[in-house]
C-alpha cells in the first residue's frame, strides 16, 4: 500500500458562495461530504484529512515579505486535503471520483507521496 | 412527534433540518439576548456560526453533540461583537448587566438552556404574529427567523420572487423597530388575545402547505411540518398549552395523516372519496387523538375544536360512504354559527349532500354569494349537479373551475370528471 495525497483546489468564489448557503444547503453540503470520507474511512485507507480556513500569511522573499491570503491571484485556494493510502495511483484517482468537490466546479489533484525506503 | 413529522436520527447522519432548526432557535436567542434592533446582526452571526460548522464538519465528521458545539461558537461570536463594540447603552439592560458580570459562563447559563431557549422562540413567535405586521410578512418572517429557512426557499414555498419575501421581511422587521413591539410572551388578558393571532397565522401557514398548487410536494409538506413544530412549541409550554392550541394541533396531525394518499406517483389529486385509506399515516391520527383529548377543557368548542372533530370523523371512518356524515354536518353547523362564513356553508353543503342528498345541498348552496370567483365552489357545484343527475349544469361549472385554477393537477382532475359523465 502506498500513501497518497488529495488536495482539494476550490475556486475563490465557491468560498464566498458558502457565506450565501442556506442552513438546509449547508447540512447537505456536510452529508454530501460525511459520505465520501466515510466511504473511505470504512476501507481501512483514510489516513488524515483537515480543511484549511480561506486566510492566512504568504511570506516570499526569504521571509521578508509577508502578504496577507494565500490567494495571490484571487482565483483558486487549497481548500483542504486528505492523506490516505492505495494500492496504486489508479486506485487512488478512483477513489477521489466521489469527491464533492466536483459538483462546485473544484479541482482535485491526486499525488503519490515519495516513499524514500 | 412521529416519525412522518419529526425525523429521526439514523446511524451517521445528521438528525433530520438540524441546520435549519437550530439556525431559528439560535437566532432567537441571540436576539432576546442582544435585543431585537440587532435581530440582522444576530442572523450573521448565525450564518458565521453555520459557516464554521460547514468547513470543520465536512473533514472532521459531525461532533458528539452538534448542538452544543453551535451554540457555544454562535455565543462566543455574540459575546465578541458585543464587547468589540461595547455600546452598552443599546443593548438589552439585562444584557448589559450580564456583560458587566464579566461572566460568560453566567451569561451562556442564562441564554442556553433548554428551557430559555424555547422561551426565547415563544417571544420570537408572540412579535412576529404582532397584529401591526401583515399576514403574510408575518407567515415569512416565521419560516426564515423561526425555522430558518432561507429567502430562497421561502419564495420557492410561496411561488414568488426571493425580493417579494425579502421586502415583507424587511417591511416586518421595520414595523417591529417602529412600534417597539416588545420580545415578550404577553401575560393575563393580553395572552388569549394575542395568541388568538398567533394561532392564526400558524394555521395559514398550515394551510399554504396543504392546500397551495405549489407542484413541489417537498416543500409543501416542510411548511406543514414547520407550522406543527410552532404550535408543538405552543402546546408544551405551560403557559400557552391553551385548549384551542391543542385543537390546533389535534387539527394539523389529522390532516397530515392524509397527506401523502392524496396524490398519486404521478402527482395527480386523489380525492377523499376515492383515497387509499392504508396509506393513511396512523401514528399521526393516533397522535390527533392525543391532542383533541386535551384539548377537551373548558367551556365552548372553538373553530380549532370543530375543524379538528371533521378532521378526526374522516380519518376515523373505514370508507368514504361509511363516514359519520351526519355528525361531520352537525360540527358544520356549529362552526357555521361560530364563523358565518361562505366558504365554511359551501364545505356543509357538501356534507348536507351525503346526509340529506345533492338537491337540498344544491338549494343551499344557490343561496351563496361571493364566492362566484373561487374554483373551488365552482367544482362543488359541478359535483352536486353530477349527483344530482344533471350533467349539463355540472360540466358549465366543471368548466368554469378549469377556467379559474391555476394548479394543473386540480385542471387535470376536473377534465376527467367532465370527460367521465
Amino acid at each position: 500500500m502506498d500513501k497518497f495525497m488529495f488536495v482539494f483546489h476550490s475556486p475563490y468564489s465557491q468560498e464566498t458562495a458558502l457565506m450565501e448557503m442556506s442552513p438546509e444547503a449547508m447540512q447537505a453540503e456536510i452529508q454530501k461530504w460525511n459520505t465520501w470520507i466515510g466511504g473511505i474511512a470504512a476501507q481501512g485507507k483514510l489516513i488524515g484529512t483537515d480543511a484549511l480556513a480561506p486566510i492566512g500569511k504568504t511570506m516570499t522573499k526569504g521571509g521578508q515579505v509577508i502578504t496577507d491570503g494565500p490567494f495571490t491571484e484571487g482565483k483558486e485556494i487549497v481548500g483542504g486535503y486528505m492523506l490516505l493510502t492505495a494500492a496504486s495511483l489508479d486506485e487512488a484517482v478512483e477513489l477521489a471520483k466521489g469527491c464533492p468537490m466536483f459538483d462546485s466546479d473544484g479541482t482535485v489533484e491526486v499525488r503519490p507521496i515519495i516513499n524514500f525506503e | 412527534m412521529p416519525d412522518k413529522i419529526v425525523s429521526s436520527t439514523e446511524p451517521g447522519q445528521l438528525v433530520s433540518h438540524l441546520f435549519r432548526h437550530e439556525a431559528g432557535r439560535i437566532v432567537s436567542v441571540l436576539t432576546c439576548m442582544l435585543g431585537f434592533d440587532r435581530v440582522d446582526q444576530a442572523e450573521d452571526i448565525v450564518q458565521d456560526t453555520m459557516v464554521q460548522a460547514l468547513q470543520s464538519w465536512r473533514f472532521q465528521g459531525i461532533p458528539d453533540n452538534p448542538r452544543a458545539w453551535l451554540y457555544r461558537v454562535a455565543r462566543n461570536k455574540a459575546l465578541d461583537v458585543v464587547r468589540r463594540e461595547k455600546r452598552f447603552r443599546e443593548i438589552s439592560a439585562e444584557t448589559d448587566y450580564w456583560l458587566q458580570q464579566e461572566n460568560a459562563d453566567t451569561m451562556q447559563e442564562r441564554y442556553f438552556f433548554d428551557e430559555d431557549i424555547t422561551d426565547s422562540q415563544l417571544r420570537m413567535l408572540f412579535a412576529i404574529c404582532h397584529p401591526a405586521i401583515g399576514v403574510e410578512s408575518q407567515m415569512a418572517m416565521c419560516l426564515k427567523i423561526l425555522c430558518g429557512l432561507s429567502v430562497r426557499e421561502i419564495a420557492g414555498a410561496f411561488l414568488t420572487t426571493e425580493e417579494t419575501i425579502a421586502k415583507r421581511i424587511y417591511r416586518a422587521k421595520e414595523k417591529l423597530r417602529q412600534e417597539g413591539i416588545q420580545l415578550e410572551v404577553p401575560t393575563d388578558a393580553q395572552l388569549l388575545v394575542r395568541l388568538e393571532a398567533v394561532q392564526k397565522s400558524i394555521y395559514l401557514l398550515f394551510s399554504e402547505g396543504y392546500n397551495s398548487s405549489n407542484p413541489d410536494q417537498l416543500i409543501r409538506q416542510d411548511l406543514c411540518e414547520e407550522a406543527m413544530r410552532l404550535c408543538l412549541l405552543l402546546a408544551q409550554t405551560p403557559r400557552t398549552q391553551q385548549p384551542s392550541v391543542n385543537a390546533l394541533l389535534a387539527l394539523m396531525c389529522f390532516q397530515a395523516a392524509r397527506f401523502d394518499a392524496r396524490t398519486d406517483a404521478n402527482g395527480a389529486i386523489i380525492l377523499l372519496a376515492d383515497q387509499d385509506r392504508s396509506r393513511w399515516n396512523q401514528a399521526l391520527i393516533q397522535q390527533g387523538h392525543v391532542y383533541l383529548n386535551r384539548s377537551a377543557e373548558g367551556a365552548m368548542p372553538g373553530e380549532y375544536h370543530l375543524e379538528a372533530g371533521i378532521a378526526m370523523l374522516h380519518c376515523m371512518a373505514p370508507t368514504y360512504d361509511a363516514t359519520d356524515w351526519p355528525t361531520v354536518l352537525l360540527y358544520y353547523d356549529m362552526l357555521l354559527g361560530l364563523k358565518p362564513s361562505p366558504v365554511v356553508a359551501l364545505h356543509r353543503a357538501v356534507a348536507l349532500a351525503n346526509v340529506e342528498g345533492p338537491q337540498k345541498a344544491l338549494a343551499e348552496v344557490a343561496n351563496l354569494s361571493g364566492l362566484d370567483s373561487m374554483h373551488h365552489y365552482h367544482a362543488v357545484l359541478g359535483d352536486l349537479y353530477e349527483q344530482n343527475g344533471q350533467f349539463e349544469p355540472a360540466r358549465i361549472h366543471y368548466q368554469r373551475a378549469i377556467q379559474l385554477t391555476s394548479s394543473t393537477a386540480e385542471k387535470e382532475l376536473l377534465r376527467k370528471k367532465i370527460e367521465k359523465q
